[in-house]
């Protein structure tokens, strides 16, 4: 009659569980067919050099070209492939697994990239330079659904209130200039935040049919003034797009400055933004009391915390951003509205918001890789591949699905999500 | 500062949940708040925490009336809550929940993390709990969660605390070590009000105690003028009877066999490791343990609810490991789930109907396709006149009747058909008093009829009253077995403080004789 329990079960005791790590697994054999694909697909010549370009003829400091002999690069980063795919798929990867993923994915990124530009060159900068600015609208939306969610309210409606953002720049920036639009695409972003907001925290509507009906709403309305009111008077739709402004000496950093210090307003806000809400949700106390809204809004009520003022405010303000992310398509870019012109960047920013674990650097990291796979598609188009153009028009979706099924892995979104807050 | 209720009145619909209630709240004193489930207590205290307004009657604090909007405005004068439910942000770090709401802050709003982290300490030390800041909540035991609570009420420098139902999740020794805070407390001079429905609790630490019934306040005084007797007396309104008319067992054949049973989910997160225990026919069987160690998982696995990742489950020597949970059910498993609300019964169905959903498939209910209401309601009357349940009409929806009778009738449900084996998860859980009697009864009854049961049940006490063997689980296994028999005159059975000791995962090597601590000779 020994008993020195709690002891761990003897093993003799049960029969082995032992359970199969089944996303390793197929992480590993997906890797492996990556690696494959590397080798046979992506083939050239031995003596094929690919050549990204880094300076410009006008930069002060000028630095050569980077060549990369294209077989060779692209051999190796076959054989990387194959050893963290055939390792993932013996040892199992646990906590590493999505990080091998995500080394995998750059690894094809890059092996993809070298291919396309065999024999060619491209400009490494100006490459860079897109991924940040398409990112964007992506990190913005993303930044509107982490406010939202932090507060435990889903926000469906994020692609509608974008559309509306790039509606509202496009009309009242060509009525009134630049900055009216901008100030305008807020107004009206967070108009449908606030009525979001009356929708599901007031009324307990649903969230994501109330924000399934925002973006249906938006995207009829802005269709439909469009069609009716820009046809017949041209001049509404037709603001002038603020222009990138170079910040001084940073700007001549080479790589870093063009890519960094050489944009628009919408790329400098959103960087703002971005540290600006880090800041303000981990490190201040209204930034504390949102987050225990979004986790436990009962504590958070009994320590004399107004829940619903707090997701009231957080809602509104995500609208505004997500308007000021919606002004990018119109003021920040070509200047003129189209119907639905947002293709779905509400949707990815919201992909970018949970591959960030609701963190908007995090968020920022992940809408970067969503702008690299845009800038991607539109380089290689004009590079000349023999792949069809609609196919690479794909990757960002691509990009959405394998980064939110294969490398979320747990994420735990705030525990009071989705459920509407009610005194007893 | 001393609080005084004046005739606080409050009506939820129809209910008159407080009537006419006069309390004193005294510093340097604990009051303990006797009352059954639903008497009022829980709404009197939130009255006092500001998050419900009375509808008549004044709260005085040093004799000056003050008028509490909300739950700020009575933190601010002093007074603070630990509610039962802990109201503890999981993903925060233990610094982080105490000061949230009144953080301390540096320029630009800058949450001041580290004055925080002293600030906590200093409490900390001064009453001795001994709690780490940086730990996220989710991370720590409940009793230590509990201080956590405590914590937090004394940075707001409250002078009165209210303690609403405390003990309901700590083991017997984590109570001992929670009543010397409790005692440290009031030394220091603050007014403590100690809610609770366990009567040894009131005579162990209160200074006053008042009963509240049907709520009003039906009695009070010092705990040393009364008996326990006189308490619940008092409390339910009649004399109780606190041992459960129970004989000795003569368990026959092996009903239930558990062998080997392993629950793991999501792939790594072990619920239950190698659980091996038998229930015979003819015994109770309890399965004693503080909640979440396991006893959800090992009443789904015996249900048929979650499938098992190893181990076998047999039943009247059939393997039934992988029967559904219909097939369990035929086979006569019957199963009165932990949580009525949720799994026990459709509040939105009515009585009539909540009392064929086992049954509306078969004959004599359903004759066809179709169901014969006639016949379910003259059921449903019949088993409601049997069992006790008192509702105006068997078509009333259930979630209009009280919680007694609720569980009274998913009780109903599951016993008038032909079972072998009742698993009975929390069978009194938030029942009254008159209603627990009754339940303990049909659940004896059901054995003296040699059927097997099985108790689980996060109340001790119930488990000690019923039981003739004892498992405790502890972190998803079966760590202990007691045997539970009793003498004639009630002495003798299982030692209460031996059980503690496993349900907080501790085993002795000295184990006492009628203590068999399953080791590797189990």
């Amino acid at each position: 009659m020994s008993s020195s329990r709690p002891t761990p079960p003897s093993s003799s005791a049960i029969t082995p569980v032992r359970s199969i790590d089944w996303r390793a697994s197929i992480t590993g054999g997906l890797l492996i067919f990556l690696a494959l694909v590397v080798a046979l697909f992506l083939d050239t010549s031995w003596d094929a050099v690919s050549t990204f370009r880094i300076s410009r003829p006008r930069d002060v400091w000028a630095v050569g070209n980077l060549t990369v002999p294209s077989q060779w690069f692209n051999t190796i980063a076959a054989i990387a492939l194959a050893f963290l795919g055939t390792r993932l798929f013996l040892r199992g990867g646990g906590r590493w697994t999505a990080l091998a993923m995500g080394t995998g994915l750059v690894i094809l990124a890059m092996a993809f990239l070298v291919w396309a530009t065999a024999d060619k060159a491209i400009s490494l900068t100006g490459m860079l330079h897109a991924t940040l600015v398409r990112a964007v609208p992506i990190a913005l939306a993303a930044l509107a659904g982490i406010l939202c969610e932090r507060v435990a309210v889903i926000n469906i409606g994020i692609e509608g209130m974008l559309l509306a953002g790039a509606f509202a720049g496009a009309m009242f920036g060509s009525l009134m200039g630049g900055w009216a639009g901008i100030i305008c695409a807020m107004l009206t972003g967070g108009m449908f935040g606030l009525l979001l907001a009356i929708l599901v925290i007031s009324y307990r509507v649903d969230q994501i049919i109330a924000g399934v009906v925002i973006n249906l709403f938006v995207l009829g309305l802005t269709s439909y003034v469009s069609s009716q009111l820009f046809t017949e008077y041209r001049w509404l739709n037709n603001a002038s797009p603020f222009r990138a402004f170079k910040i001084p000496v940073l700007s001549d950093i080479p790589l870093i400055g063009p890519v960094l210090f050489n944009q628009n307003l919408f790329v400098y806000g959103a960087l703002m933004l971005v540290c600006l809400s880090t800041y303000y949700l981990f490190y201040t106390r209204m930034g504390l009391r949102a987050r225990a809204v979004g986790e436990h809004p009962r504590a958070a009520d009994t320590l004399g915390i107004d829940v619903i003022k707090t997701r009231y405010a957080h809602v509104i303000v995500a609208g505004m951003i997500a308007g000021f992310g919606g002004a990018w398509f119109t003021l920040g870019s070509v200047g003129r509205f189209d119907d639905n012109m947002t293709f779905g960047r509400g949707f990815i920013g919201l992909a970018a918001m949970i591959f960030g674990r609701w963190h908007p650097l995090g968020a920022l990291a992940a809408a970067l890789i969503f702008g690299f796979a845009d800038s991607l598609q539109q380089k290689l188009s004009i590079l000349n591949t023999p792949i069809p153009s609609e196919f690479l028009s794909m990757a960002p979706y691509i990009a959405t699905i394998v980064v939110v099924a294969g490398l979320v892995g747990q994420a735990r979104p705030p525990a009071a999500i989705g459920k509407p807050y009610v005194k007893e | 500062m001393k609080i005084e209720l004046q005739g606080i009145s409050k009506r939820f619909g129809l209910v008159l949940a407080n009537q006419e209630i006069d309390l004193a709240i005294q510093p340097g004193e604990v009051l303990g708040l006797l009352g059954e489930n639903g008497a009022g207590k829980s709404t009197l205290m939130n009255i006092l925490s500001g998050l419900y307004q009375p509808d008549t009657g004044e709260i005085l604090i040093d004799g000056k009336p003050v008028q509490f909007a909300g739950p700020g405005d009575s933190i601010a004068s002093g007074i603070g809550m630990v509610h039962q439910h802990f109201m503890l942000v999981p993903v925060f770090s233990v610094v982080e929940n105490v000061i949230l709401g009144v953080e301390p802050t540096g320029k630009g709003d800058f949450l001041d993390l580290d004055t925080a982290r002293e600030q906590v300490q200093q409490i900390n030390a001064r009453y001795g709990m001994d709690v780490p800041s940086d730990t996220l909540i989710e991370d720590l035991p409940v009793g230590i969660q509990q201080r956590v609570e405590i914590l937090k009420v004394l940075f707001r420098s409250a002078d009165v605390l209210i303690l609403d139902e405390p003990t309901a999740v700590l083991t017997p020794q984590e109570v001992e070590s929670f009543f010397a805070i409790v005692r440290a407390l009031r030394d220091a001079g603050k007014a403590i009000v100690f809610i609770t429905h366990k009567l040894h609790e009131i005579m162990e630490i209160a200074d006053r105690v008042s009963v509240l019934r049907q709520g009003r306040i039906v009695g009070h005084g010092t705990p040393s003028e009364f008996s326990e007797g006189d308490l619940a007396e008092m409390m339910v309104g009649r004399p109780v009877s606190f041992s459960v008319g129970r004989t000795a067992a003569t368990p026959g054949q092996t009903v239930l066999e558990l062998d080997g049973v392993t629950m793991i989910e999501g792939g790594q997160d072990v619920r239950l490791s190698d659980i091996s225990l038998n229930v015979r026919a003819g015994e109770i069987v309890g399965i004693a343990g503080v909640q979440g160690n396991g006893q959800t998982e090992l009443v789904e696995a015996i249900t048929g609810l979650t499938g098992l990742n190893g181990g076998s489950v047999r039943f009247l020597n059939n393997e039934i490991t992988s029967s559904s949970v219909r097939a369990r059910h035929a086979m006569g498993i019957a199963h009165i789930p932990e949580d009525r609300q949720r799994s026990g019964m459709v509040a939105s169905f009515s009585v009539a109907e909540n009392m064929v959903l086992n049954s509306y498939y078969d004959d004599p209910v359903a004759r066809g396709v179709q169901i014969d209401w006639q016949q379910v309601h003259d059921q449903a009357a019949e088993a409601c006149l049997k069992y006790d349940v008192r509702t105006p009409s068997v078509f009333l929806g259930a979630g209009s009747l009280s919680g007694g009778n609720q569980q009274k009738m998913v009780v109903a449900r599951e016993l008038e058909r032909d079972v072998r084996l009742v698993v009975a998860s929390q069978p009194t859980r938030g029942v009254d008093v008159g209603s627990i009697e009754y339940i303990h009864s049909q659940l004896v009854a059901c054995r003296d009829r040699g059927n097997a049961v099985l108790i689980v049940s996060s109340e001790l006490d119930e488990i000690l009253d019923l039981s003739d063997r004892i498992y405790v689980m502890y972190g998803g296994r079966v760590i202990a077995e007691f045997d539970n028999h009793r003498a004639e005159d009630g002495s003798g059975g299982a030692d209460r403080n031996q059980i503690g000791l496993a349900m907080a995962g501790i085993g002795t090597d000295d184990s006492p004789s009628d203590a068999t601590l399953m080791g590797a000779s189990a």
